[in-house]
């Protein structure tokens, strides 16, 4: 009996030992993708064109950029065309013969560095276009479906102003004529809005390179013209703190109803809250950097020649009202992470 | 070969100039020019353009150009001076956003507001002291500290190249707001701007100073006026003016838009001056001419934003008008021996 319980508890200390070491053995294992995962990115290089630098939007995607470059060993870095389209173009240029692996490029047009776009691609380098994207596909596209934006804030005005006697008079205010945002945005708009008796568009007028004291003046002319103005399609969020100025001026805050659209920064809450705008679309710029940060990944793994694979990613929308805003904070840049 | 050209254009004169100087007033100047334009056109809008003329559309219109027409005030001063200030968007600008920014962040109005107008006399300083002192072009001068003063905002001042109107400041804000029995206090600013600047230029010392020293520099110094310190005062003037415009329109927008300085408002505001008819070689013109620039161009746009007109038409009909001007004023005012001599920029 003894013989057998001293069996016993060999045999349990045995199986504890053994059990102990396999246990052991299970805590750690080769991911095998890890390594090569980031020696493949160490070294690379990744350059920002912006249209401008020094907006909630193009600081607010640098920023996303710029702390997973720091996190995985790969160099990044913003080469700033100040509004300068010419010197944007240069940029472009000698970054074809610098080489970097990924240019992410804002475009302040649809034609301008199209054919720079190319050759850049033709040289062996990935090109993301950010937001605001040329006539001319590459490696990949993050941002807005403008055209939607348009859609969606025809929509919201239409709901407002059809249905009177009268046809709702409509203000359109859009950006540069050949900005993907002025053209893109006016298709949507005419999606919605041709063929409806319910409104009517009275003007549209571009407030230059998205001025807001332009943004002001116009509305100011316009609604001397048409007192009775029901709603403002408006371009931008930045632009249209103008709009709203002289909406505010005339008396006509809660009479007009304005929408406009942006990357849903502290302004976009703001406005809301203040009740600068009543209906606001917005391409979530954090949102925005993850997908642009997944494709400049996708783009520096990628061992095909470039421009076999294209990717489009239109950032999912999402809209806001007074109402529906609740408690959301809106992204400032110390709260992107 | 000079010489025949000289004949030319005094023949030229003696035809269509003089048929036009007859007319009362005598002399055909660019002034004229410019009014008669501008009765033209905004004869012809209050014709055809519905609403135009109601007293709403045109305190509309003045309120749109108002700040145009500040600016161009102070750009008047240099001009007359046979300068040119370059730098007055980013005097307008920066300073205004420095006081925006430091209201924001809890400074008070006083000390904010003190802070901006400190800036704006040390940019006019250093373009002044630079011009008079170092002898360096106006031209050159102005560009390279506009540049760097707006620069000083990008390198990271501020969080957001659009800085915006902070509660702090509501106080103040009636500055570009509002209106006093009905007159928009943007374009009442514009008026006292005017008055201030015609005073000066016109009733005191340094005013006449600055007219001597921009008709003959090397007689106005032979005379014992001290030169160099009324050229350093008409640059720390205009920084001034630049920077009172810089208030109205931030508090006019809720915001101050620094990224202004890239755009080509600096040649909007050149035009509202040279194109009332003070001479960018310096000594002529006053307030009124800077009045008649900007009321012209205030029109032209106004019913161009009531006609819905697309925004490269308007650029188009701008530039039109305005080389209408120009051409207008070189076919009747022939350049003769004394223009053709005085620098031109």
């Amino acid at each position: 009996m003894r013989k057998l319980f001293e069996f016993a508890c060999g045999a349990a200390l045995a199986v504890t030992v053994l059990g102990g070491q396999i246990a052991h053995a299970q805590t750690s294992m080769d991911d095998p993708l890890r390594d090569s995962y980031y020696e493949n990115l160490t070294g690379k290089k990744v350059v920002f064109v912006p249209v401008f630098m020094g907006l909630d939007l193009t600081e607010g995607w640098s920023k996303i950029m710029d702390t997973q470059a720091k996190d995985l060993g790969y160099s990044y870095e913003v080469r700033n065309s100040n509004f300068n389209t010419s010197a944007g173009a240069q940029t472009i240029t000698s970054l074809i013969s610098e080489k970097p692996d990924v240019i992410v490029v804002q475009n302040p047009d649809v034609q301008s560095y199209a054919k720079l776009l190319q050759q850049a691609e033709k040289a062996g380098i990935h090109v993301i276009q950010l937001n605001m994207k040329t006539n001319y596909q590459t490696t990949g596209f993050v941002g807005a479906d403008v055209e939607l934006i348009g859609e969606k804030q025809a929509e919201a005005a239409v709901e407002k102003c059809a249905g009177g006697s009268q046809p709702g008079k409509i203000l359109v205010l859009a950006g540069p004529p050949t900005s993907p945002f002025s053209a893109y945005m006016l298709k949507g708009y005419e999606n919605v809005l041709n063929g409806n008796a319910g409104v009517q568009i009275v003007s549209v007028q571009s407030t230059g390179d998205y001025e807001s004291s332009k943004a002001k003046s116009i509305t100011q002319v316009v609604l001397q013209q048409h007192p009775d103005l029901c709603a403002i399609l408006g371009v931008w969020d930045n632009a249209d703190v103008g709009t709203a100025a002289a909406l505010q001026e005339a008396g006509k805050a809660d009479q007009v109803f304005l929408t406009t659209s942006g990357g849903g920064g502290e302004l976009a809450c703001k406005g809301l809250r203040e009740k600068q705008w009543q209906y606001y679309v917005s391409y979530d710029v954090p949102g925005q950097g993850r997908d642009l940060n997944d494709l400049i990944l996708a783009a520096l793994q990628d061992k095909n020649p470039v421009g076999s694979t294209r990717t489009v990613l239109y950032t999912p929308l999402v809209t806001y009202t007074p109402e529906t805003l609740g408690d959301e904070k809106c992204w400032t840049l110390d709260t992107l992470r | 070969m000079g010489s025949r050209i000289d004949e030319a254009s005094a023949k030229g004169r003696s035809g269509l100039s003089r048929v036009l100087s007859r007319l009362p007033g005598g002399g055909f100047d660019q002034l004229r020019i410019v009014t008669l334009l501008f009765v033209a056109i905004f004869a012809l809008y209050a014709l055809i353009l519905p609403g135009f003329l109601s007293i709403g559309n045109l305190l509309t219109l003045m309120r749109t150009v108002s700040v145009l027409g500040i600016l161009g005030l102070g750009m008047a001063i240099v001009v007359i001076g046979r300068g040119i200030d370059l730098s007055m968007i980013a005097s307008l600008c920066v300073p205004a956003a420095v006081v925006l920014t430091l209201a924001a962040r809890g400074y008070g109005i006083v000390p904010s507001v003190g802070a901006g107008l400190l800036m704006a006399v040390a940019i006019g300083l250093l373009n002044g002291i630079l011009v008079a002192y170092a002898e360096i072009p106006s031209l050159f001068t102005t560009l390279a500290v506009g540049i760097g003063i707006a620069g000083i905002g990008q390198i990271g001042v501020f969080d957001y190249e659009i800085v915006s109107w902070p509660p702090q400041l509501d106080p103040i804000a009636w500055i570009g707001r509002g209106a006093l029995f009905g007159m928009p206090y943007s374009v009442l600013a514009f008026g006292v701007a005017a008055v201030v600047i015609g005073v000066f230029l016109r009733r005191t010392r340094p005013g006449m100073f600055v007219y001597a020293s921009g008709d003959n520099p090397g007689a106005t110094r032979l005379t014992g006026i001290p030169l160099r310190p009324v050229l350093v005062m008409q640059y720390v003037i205009s920084a001034c003016v630049a920077f009172f415009a810089g208030m109205v329109l931030s508090a006019s927008s809720a915001s101050m838009d620094t990224r202004i300085f890239n755009l080509t408002w600096i040649y909007d505001v050149i035009l509202v001056v040279v194109l009332g008819g003070i001479g960018l070689s310096g000594g002529r013109g006053g307030v009124i001419n800077v009045v008649v620039g900007t009321l012209l161009i205030g029109t032209i746009m106004n019913g161009l934003t009531i006609m819905n007109m697309p925004f490269e038409m308007q650029n188009l009909v701008r530039g039109l008008v305005l080389l209408f001007a120009v051409l207008a004023d070189s076919l009747v005012n022939p350049r003769n021996e004394e223009t053709s001599q005085q620098g031109d920029i």
